[in-house]
Parts: C-alpha cells; sequence; structure tokens
C-alpha cells in the first residue's frame, strides 16, 4: 500500500481485534479489543497498530541521541533535563574526561548543553545518559530549537532524506536529537533556512509529498550546490 | 432552602429549557502557550480554564510512588467568578473537589507508564453558575488529551437534579440555590463507569434512578461536544496542504 | 525550572550586541498587545491583557463595608495577585510567593499612589459605609512581563467597572445616589424627587483620574530591553518599571533583581517609557470606549 491514511484517533477509539493485529505504541489492549491512548496519527506497520502522539513529552529509549541541558552539577554526577517526564543522571565515569569528586563544575555547568546517548532506562523510569560514543561531547555555539518529539522522524525522513537535503541546501551542521532539540550551526542565512525549514516540516507534518515540495522550497533560494 | 420562585412551570424551567436539556457548551482547545495541554469551556454561565502540567517528576521527594504517577487536580475559584467576591486561596470546597476530581482522573490516566512522576490539573473558575465542579472535570479531560497524556477513556461530568418535584438535567444557579436535590456525576463514556458521584438533597429510590439516567445521558451529549473540539483542533493538521 | 541553555543566553547575548532581539522587535518595541474587557459579567469590572503570548485576567469585585478609621469618608481599595500554577511549569500551589507580593503590591501602588480611583466618591455613609472595591490579578500565561500586563489589565478593568449599587438596600442606595449626584454636578444639595429621578440614569462607573502606564524594560550585558519575553527575562540582571503618565511626569518605579542601573540608562528608560506609554495609553482608551 503506497498511501497510507493519515488518520487522527483519540483515547478510547477502538482500532482493532487482538486476533488479527498487535498493539504497537500508543495503545491499551482491553478484553482482546486495541484502543488508543492517546490523541495522535493511526499508523499500521506490518500488524502493528501504533498511535504516533501529536504533542508530548519525550519518551526515553535506550541507544536513542538526544540533546540535554545541565540542570546542576553533582559532586560525582550531573542531572541532565532531557525533555522527558524525568531529568537523566550523567555520571562522571560516562564522559571522556578525568573528573576529580567534586570537580564537576569545571566541565559542565548549569545550562550547558551536550549531544548524548541514552543509555539506560530502568523500571522506575530512572534514567541514566552517556557521552562515551563517537560524536557526543559539550556543545559550543550554535543554535537550539525545540520540536515536537513526535516530528522528529519527519525532521529525519525515510533513510534520512529530509535531514540530507536541508544539510545539502543549506550547508549546516545539523544534529537532530530524538528528544525533540536541535543543534544547528552555519552561517546566518544558512541557520534561518534550516529554522524556517524545520517548522514549515512541523506544521505540515501529516501532508503527503512533504519532502517534494521542501526540496522545491530550498531548491529555490540556493546559489550553488555540490 | 425555600423560596417563593417557581422554578418549573408548565413544562418549561426558568430559563427556558425542557426537563432534559443542556445549557450552551462551548469549547476550545489548547489555548494556553505556557502550559502543555489547555482547555478553556464555557457551560451556560460558568467559564472555566484548565491547565496540564506533566507528567514531571513528583516533588516533594516523598510523594513520590514508585509504581505510578500522582494526579494532583486543583479546582481553584477566582476571587471575582462569584456575586460576592471570594477570599483567594483554597477552602474547604475547594479541596474537596480537587480531592474527588483527582480521584476521577486517576482512574483512567495510565499512571503506571509513570512512575514517581505527577500530573497537575489546575482548574481554574473564572465565572460560576451552578455545576463548576462538572464544568471543570469536562474541561480537564479535554486538557489532558491536549498535552498527550495517556488515557483509557475521555472522562465527562454531567449533573441532574430535582426542582419542584421534577427531575431534571443540568441545574442552572437559581435550580442549584432553591432545588430539591443535586447529583453530580462523571463517567468514562467508552465503558459507562462512574468516576465521580455526589448527591445532597433529598430523592426517592425511583427519582434517584431517573436522575441518574439522565445524568449519564447527559454526560454522553457533552462527550460528543468535547471530542467534536478535540478532532476540530486538529482537523486541519491531518488535511495538509 | 525553567531552564535558558547557555547556548540561548549566547544567541541572545549576540544579537544584543548587534541591537537585535530573537522575535526581530527594536529594543524598545512592545509586543502586540490585547486588551478585552467585560467578559466576567459576575465581576463588577474585568478586563483581559494579552502581550505577546503573556495572559493576565483582572477583576474587579465591589462590596460595602468600613472606611478606615483615618478616612471616614472615603472607599477603601485592594488589589491581590495571584500566580497561579497555571500559568508556568515554575509557579506551586500555595501561599503567595514573594514575586506574586511584589507583583501586587507594585501594581497597587501604581493605581493607589497615583489616586486613580478618587476614593473619595466612595462613600455611603460618612464613617459608616464605604465601597471596598477588590482588585484580584489572574496570572494565566508567563510569557515575560508580568508588571505591565498586570497593571495594563487592573486599569482596563477599573475604567470599565460598575458599581453595584443594586446590592444596596432602599436607603442606602438613596444615600449614595445623593452623594454621586452632588459629586457629578457639582451641587451642594439635592431633593428627594430628583434622586428617584436620577436613579435609574446614573453613570455608575468609578470616577477615575487619568491612569499612568507602566512600561518594564530589563538589563543584560549593557543591553536594555523592553517588554522583555520569557527567554529575555530569564537571561536578565535587573528590571527596571516607569510608571509615566498624560503630561510625561514619572508616577512610579520599581528597579527588580540584582544586577544594576547606570543613571544614564535609567534617564534612557524613563524616556522610552513616555514614549510607549503614551502609544499603550491610547489603546487603552480606545478599547474601554473612550
Amino acid at each position: 500500500m503506497n498511501k497510507e491514511k493519515r488518520e487522527i484517533v483519540i483515547p478510547s477509539q477502538f482500532l482493532g481485534e487482538i486476533e488479527k493485529n498487535k498493539a504497537g505504541r500508543g495503545t491499551f489492549v482491553e478484553n482482546g479489543k486495541i484502543y488508543s491512548e492517546l490523541l495522535g496519527v493511526l499508523s499500521k506497520n506490518n500488524e502493528y497498530i501504533n498511535v504516533v502522539p501529536l504533542k508530548g513529552k519525550y519518551d526515553p529509549i535506550e541507544k536513542d541521541f538526544v540533546i540535554g541541558i545541565v540542570i546542576e552539577a553533582m559532586s560525582s554526577s550531573w542531572l541532565v533535563d532531557i525533555n522527558a517526564a524525568y531529568p537523566a543522571l550523567l555520571h562522571v565515569n560516562e564522559v571522556p574526561w578525568n573528573v576529580d569528586f567534586g570537580e564537576t563544575e569545571k566541565y559542565l555547568n548549569t545550562g550547558d548543553s551536550v549531544m548524548a546517548k541514552v543509555s539506560q532506562v530502568d523500571q522506575e523510569k530512572k534514567l541514566q545518559i552517556t557521552l562515551k560514543d563517537r560524536n557526543l561531547y559539550k556543545i559550543k555555539g550554535g543554535h537550539l530549537i525545540k520540536v515536537e518529539p513526535s516530528k522528529v522522524p519527519r525532521i529525519i525522513g525515510k533513510k534520512a532524506s529530509m535531514i540530507s537535503l536541508l544539510k545539502k541546501y543549506t550547508k549546516c551542521r545539523i544534529f537532530v536529537g530524538q528528544n525533540g532539540r536541535i543543534w544547528i550551526d552555519g552561517d546566518e542565512e544558512g541557520v534561518k533556512k534550516v529554522i524556517d525549514t524545520i517548522r514549515t516540516i512541523e506544521k505540515e507534518s501529516l501532508s503527503y509529498g512533504l519532502t517534494n515540495r521542501i526540496e522545491e522550497l530550498l531548491k529555490k533560494d540556493a546559489k550553488d550546490v555540490h | 432552602m425555600k423560596s417563593d420562585i417557581k422554578l418549573f412551570e408548565n413544562g418549561k424551567r426558568l430559563d427556558g429549557r425542557k426537563t432534559d436539556e443542556l445549557r450552551k457548551i462551548k469549547i476550545e482547545v489548547g489555548v494556553l502557550h505556557r502550559a502543555e495541554g489547555s482547555c478553556y469551556l464555557e457551560w451556560g454561565g460558568n467559564k472555566v480554564l484548565v491547565a496540564v502540567y506533566g507528567p514531571r517528576e513528583a516533588v516533594p521527594r516523598h510523594t513520590q510512588n514508585p509504581l505510578r504517577a500522582i494526579v494532583n487536580a486543583r479546582y481553584n475559584m477566582a476571587a471575582f467568578s462569584v456575586d460576592d467576591r471570594k477570599r483567594p486561596g483554597p477552602d474547604r470546597r475547594s479541596r474537596e473537589i480537587s480531592k474527588v476530581t483527582s480521584e476521577a482522573l486517576e482512574h483512567i490516566i495510565l499512571t503506571e507508564k509513570y512512575p514517581r512522576a505527577a500530573i497537575d490539573v489546575n482548574i481554574e473558575v473564572l465565572e460560576a453558575e451552578a455545576g463548576t465542579r462538572c464544568a471543570g472535570l469536562t474541561a480537564a479531560a479535554v486538557a489532558l488529551v491536549d498535552a498527550g497524556i495517556p488515557m483509557k477513556d475521555i472522562p465527562v461530568a454531567c449533573a441532574a437534579g430535582k426542582i419542584d418535584g421534577q427531575v431534571v438535567l443540568d441545574l442552572g444557579k437559581e435550580e442549584d440555590n432553591f432545588g430539591e436535590a443535586d447529583l453530580p456525576i462523571a463517567i468514562a463514556p467508552r465503558t459507562g463507569e462512574v468516576l465521580l458521584l455526589q448527591m445532597d438533597g433529598h430523592l426517592t429510590n425511583d427519582e434517584f434512578n431517573k436522575a441518574l439516567d439522565l445524568a449519564i445521558k447527559g454526560c454522553k451529549d457533552v462527550s460528543e461536544i468535547q471530542k467534536k473540539a478535540i478532532m476540530e483542533k486538529y482537523e486541519k493538521e491531518a488535511g495538509g496542504k | 525550572m525553567s531552564l535558558t541553555s547557555s547556548i540561548k543566553r549566547d544567541f541572545l547575548e549576540k544579537l544584543a550586541k548587534e541591537n537585535k532581539r530573537a522575535d526581530g522587535r527594536k529594543f524598545d518595541e512592545f509586543r502586540d498587545i490585547e486588551i478585552e474587557v467585560g467578559l466576567i459579567s459576575k465581576a463588577e469590572g474585568s478586563a483581559k491583557v494579552k502581550i505577546g503570548n503573556t495572559q493576565v485576567l483582572a477583576g474587579i469585585k465591589m462590596d460595602v463595608g468600613e472606611p478606615y478609621p483615618d478616612t471616614p469618608d472615603s472607599g477603601v481599595m485592594t488589589t491581590a495577585a495571584e500566580l497561579i500554577p497555571m500559568a508556568s511549569p515554575d509557579f506551586e500551589a500555595g501561599p503567595p510567593r514573594e514575586d506574586a507580593i511584589e507583583l501586587a503590591r507594585v501594581v497597587d501602588r501604581g493605581i493607589r499612589e497615583s489616586e486613580i480611583i478618587e476614593v473619595d466618591k466612595l462613600c455611603i455613609e460618612p464613617e459608616k459605609k464605604v465601597w471596598i472595591v477588590f482588585i484580584d490579578i489572574h496570572i494565566l500565561d508567563y510569557d515575560g512581563n508580568l508588571f505591565d500586563a498586570a497593571s495594563l489589565a487592573a486599569l482596563a478593568a477599573l475604567m470599565t467597572a460598575e458599581i453595584p449599587i443594586d446590592r444596596l438596600d432602599e436607603e442606602d442606595r438613596a444615600k449614595f445616589v445623593k452623594n454621586r449626584l452632588i459629586e457629578t454636578y457639582a451641587i451642594p444639595g439635592i431633593d428627594e424627587a430628583i434622586i428617584k429621578q436620577e436613579d435609574s440614569k446614573l453613570d455608575l462607573k468609578l470616577f477615575l483620574k487619568e491612569p499612568p502606564v507602566s512600561c518594564t524594560s530589563i538589563k543584560f550585558n549593557d543591553a536594555i530591553i523592553m517588554d522583555p519575553s520569557l527567554d529575555e527575562e530569564l537571561i536578565a540582571e535587573a528590571r527596571l518599571t516607569v510608571a509615566t503618565d498624560t503630561k510625561g511626569n514619572i508616577r512610579a518605579m520599581q528597579k527588580g533583581l540584582n544586577g544594576s542601573f547606570t543613571v544614564e540608562e535609567i534617564k534612557k528608560v524613563i524616556k522610552a517609557s513616555v514614549d510607549n506609554g503614551k502609544k499603550i495609553r491610547e489603546q487603552l482608551y480606545k478599547s474601554v470606549g473612550k
């Protein structure tokens, strides 16, 4: 099926029987029936019925790349806001630096931003992140914008098609956190184009042919393309 | 409270409504910028604004439940919402309404998804005209949906009562003040479960059954209004350009 | 806790060095202001003000009460402000914090000290009964600059408020109507017949003098900007609110936060406040139908 029907569903809406389908994210099962638990977009994948929320906090999954903002430096760890229902813990053992006890403020302080990876989500939803991976570090300069976490897949695009377009036509460095935070660096004009384009994608995220339209828009203003 | 007012005459009520007719209801979704979910609702002369924050880690620490989120509904009346100015701050009535509202919402919010967290629901009555707790809960439900809080159902509330011996739906101001019974309820419309139920006054068993049926029917009608408001807001996005 | 990332702070500071703001405004430019009056029919007066995304609702209630012993024939006014948890993830329920108290007192002083409400015209029976005017301010949505939004809402509500004489018993009503007629027509006495006749036609608005309008500015890194958005407020080092009147005179001032202003900066702020005050006052008068 080429065209998925973009149907909006609401909590308590009946979506299908458990005999013929599997209950995916954003749904719950009662008496053999699958219902939506959220206001969101219905998305069917193999036999899975999912509901992608229109709005909401980021739901952390291990291995996700995220952008965090440091809330507090403690004696051997930092508390970091990653736009989830809970703050995440970054332990001194999970950073690329050699941090002595009580010296955490020297490396990361309140308000600093980091590119990190979610390393652990336990049963009580206690979250841990790490900076020990390629391309993870403390962010300097550039711009940070926020989008609904549910729109991130659209901004990245199938096989990173959308984000590649953006990078190509604006020559900016762009890092998209799964938690809805996006870091952009480049010349003033390029950055503005990236931000405007992302806002357009957000607004029209549910419409069809978006990737092509965005490419047309970007092509129009681009001067040289490699 | 006794009075000379005739609340029910020739099959019509003071404001001209029939016995099973609701007052006019208007619902707007997502009206506040900071709040994660919000709803503005007008029901007859009631004007209610609800803001939802969360889920977020519950503070202070000792209030955290390691297995699920706690729901803090806070019902408050603005000083200028009533005829005689109300002193700011929660009074015993507000705290009781906050409690029964929290309990109703807790039942249908999937709280196990958010251990140690709190979901804060702020219900502000800007203008009051009988039935504020029903208006508040109905608006709170919409605000929760707007905030993306996972729920089993969208709860809805409505009251029925008795005036001049007649069981009627959705009491208005004079009916609430001078009537013989008031029965506010909240239900989960999908399953019909009753989440909130209070009653004061005097009802025979027969009258109670009539009133309950009427209130449930009222709830179902209001539920349609809630759902329509929610869908209308987001239908535009679904269509795309 | 509302966090500003240092990236955002650096960005705002960089823009400020180029005389720019994140939303494209000039340093002394206000966001769009919307004023709506009369939305709460139970209140004697009400107004909702939006400055950008900040929303404030003010309600006026009036009741009969005893005057203060040292001003036996003057009405009484009192202002309360609630930073209800609805307006921001950082506002908690509970007794008013310092911010709410400071806000209420600054708005109150702005109205009281500039004697906007002619309280001597609120007397029903000297030493026994006067009108008490309650101003209640409800912050609904916090996106910066509560001071200006709150004062504007209070003013618009006062300017459209009507004294609820229907609440008075016949005797008190006659007394008050008589006082009012005497004040309105500046005559020494009135007879009973005229009181009865004029009662239904009486203008019940509060007697108000020309209101001063408040303008708030903040400072960060030597940049002084007016009508701060939330982001700008979060990195502000100092804040200055100046209320000015139609003649360009200063009627109230309040400095907040722990940074400082030079004398030059204060003078610049006063000038910008007078200019913006004029524009805002025009809009205020239009919205209350003056």
